[in-house]
């Protein structure tokens, strides 16, 4: 395993430049994500169309790998479904942790592949989709005037 | 057993240290293990080793209980390593020594024994800026469950402490300081003896973390004059899961159990019961036995070594360390205190400590990256997180070139 197998040239573009990279304000929802452990923090605030993602931002701080997870997640999801972000997470997911997971139409976040030989990391990948299904779930809660429990 | 014996005549042949230690040799992503983390926690020698092995194969019963050989035995290496940490920390009675299963556990004991017993609404604990959770956190909850509150000792800007800003928190509230000896985050030597004359001026009692100190200078806690002294055994060279709580036995006779079951009592009826004298009256339950008799050899091997030394060569690798980190653009070191333990915290300006440690653990060298269970801290010098690197006896001059060449390798991969 070599260093550039987890640190590619994507990744550390995204680390420096973030897409999306900031607040929606007025925004449908906003949830926060932190992974203790490390100290990562990010917020993401988004609008929805119905059930598509209108458009969405983050910002924080944190590791590389989770600051470029967020921002490839927020260039991939524009636009998609509900249903769509769940499906890519489930694929997400797979590529971050199983081995032979195939990354096709993954497009450029085929590029997380190389966080499966770093367990340590995982976590630091995956807290931008987690705190994507926090703020749809609240954002499906507001529209259905749901309360949440938290 | 080892044989190697170190003499101050032969000088400091680290390579001969290191020989003592099965787990350094060991290579990490084909590459020799620099194992940097000792801070975390230090390697057993083997000798250590060979004392737990020798206990679970030979000696394995319970203490304090059976008339047969067996348990005699056991008891007898039990009580051996008190004694043995009674020297160590040159106390006045093996009676002043409970173990725990580490500083965790001792602070924990004091917080929870002697704090629920003494502490009253709008008491005050002083505690400082830097203290690791362990010392922070029990003091929260004894304060959350008796109404007393916390106050906090300043620093300055390279980690030292600000001693007046502390003696000015002493007042007629005060009921005890609880201070690191050592910072784990920042290196820091605390100025302790200092500490606890100020305290004892106004009659305040003092507990020490020594969970940093204990391998790289001598504590004499008469000398010191601590009320409490609390360190873990796994960051000395012996095994995890066993500690020590020094206290005066004034102190320890007056304070209630904290935890109730077998061995801490002397008589039980189904309505109540009396407790067993000191130590046992804080040791329910079977205790570490095995944890203990590792201590012990492991405090063997200490004052063998000579933890003077041990910490001249210490401090020889972290002047090192700090001089060939610091000539690495976009370093920042953290903790520039006058007086410091072998640790050297830092940030690579542009990369995030989880990545440096990430980048380092690939070229063989093992730190720790993080808040160092010290959030306050982080949060008070602005910094989510910090590398660390944290050296002990058996650490290398070409270990302090393999860090800096790795760091170097993260500058790169992040340029």
């Amino acid at each position: 395993m070599e260093l550039t197998d987890l640190y590619r040239e994507v990744i550390l573009d995204h680390n420096r430049q973030p897409r999306n990279f900031g607040r929606l304000d007025p925004h449908d929802a906003e949830a926060r994500g932190h992974n203790p452990l490390c100290g990562d923090r990010l917020t993401i605030t988004l609008n929805r169309d119905g059930e598509r993602i209108a458009d969405l931002r983050f910002e924080g701080n944190g590791c590389a790998i989770s600051m470029a997870s967020a921002s490839l997640m927020t260039e991939a999801v524009k636009g998609r479904s509900r249903a769509e972000v769940e499906a890519l997470f489930q694929r997400v997911h797979a590529l971050l942790t199983a081995q032979g997971a195939s990354p096709d139409g993954l497009g450029k976040l085929a590029v997380l592949s190389g966080v499966r030989e770093f367990p340590a990391r995982v976590k630091c990948a995956s807290l931008a989709w987690h705190t994507l299904n926090a703020a749809l779930a609240r954002s499906d809660a507001a529209a259905t005037g749901m309360v949440s429990t938290e | 057993m080892s044989v190697v014996r170190l003499h101050a005549s032969h000088g400091y042949d680290v390579a001969l240290l290191r020989a003592q230690f099965p787990i350094l040799a060991q290579s990490v992503n084909g590459r020799h293990l620099a194992y940097l983390d000792n801070g975390a926690s230090t390697q057993c020698p083997q000798r250590v080793i060979d004392a737990v092995t020798h206990y679970e194969t030979h000696l394995h019963a319970n203490v304090h209980r059976g008339v047969h050989t067996l348990s005699q035995l056991a008891t007898d290496a039990y009580e051996g390593a008190r004694e043995r940490v009674r020297r160590f920390l040159n106390a006045a009675a093996t009676r002043e020594i409970v173990f725990t299963r580490g500083t965790t556990e001792s602070i924990n004991l004091v917080a929870q024994s002697w704090g629920r017993a003494n502490l009253r609404p709008d008491d005050e604990i002083i505690v400082t800026a830097l203290e690791h959770h362990a010392n922070l956190v029990p003091w929260q909850m004894a304060a959350a469950a008796t109404g007393a509150r916390l106050r906090v000792a300043p620093i300055d800007g390279s980690g030292q402490l600000y001693f007046e800003g502390l003696r000015d928190l002493l007042n007629e509230r005060t009921r005890l300081v609880a201070i690191a000896h050592v910072s784990n985050a920042l290196g820091t030597v605390l100025p302790v003896k200092q500490v606890i004359a100020a305290a004892h001026h106004v009659g305040v009692p003092v507990l020490v973390d020594g969970a940093q100190a204990v391998a790289h200078l001598a504590v004499d806690v008469r000398e010191l004059d601590a009320d409490f002294y609390a360190f873990s055994g796994h960051k000395l060279y012996a095994p995890t899961g066993i500690g020590v709580l020094y206290g005066r036995a004034a102190l320890l006779d007056a304070m209630p159990p904290w935890m109730g079951g077998g061995d801490m009592i002397r008589t039980v009826s189904y309505e109540s019961a009396t407790w067993n004298e000191l130590p046992y009256k804080f040791e329910a339950g079977t205790p570490n036995i095995s944890g203990a008799i590792g201590l012990a050899a492991a405090l063997d091997f200490l004052e063998e070594l000579g933890v003077d030394r041990a910490a001249a060569h210490e401090h020889g690798l972290l002047g090192a360390a700090t001089a060939a980190l610091m000539r690495i653009p976009g370093v920042r070191i953290h903790g520039t205190a006058e007086e410091k333990g072998p640790v050297l915290s830092f940030t690579l300006e542009g990369v995030h400590p989880h990545d440096v440690g990430t980048i380092l653990d690939h070229e063989g060298v093992a730190i720790r990256a993080g808040h160092h269970c010290a959030m306050p801290l982080m949060d008070l010098l602005g910094l989510p997180a910090t590398a660390r690197a944290s050296f002990a006896c058996y650490n290398t001059l070409a270990e302090v070139e393999q860090l800096a060449a790795a760091v170097r390798r993260a500058a790169e991969v992040f340029r």
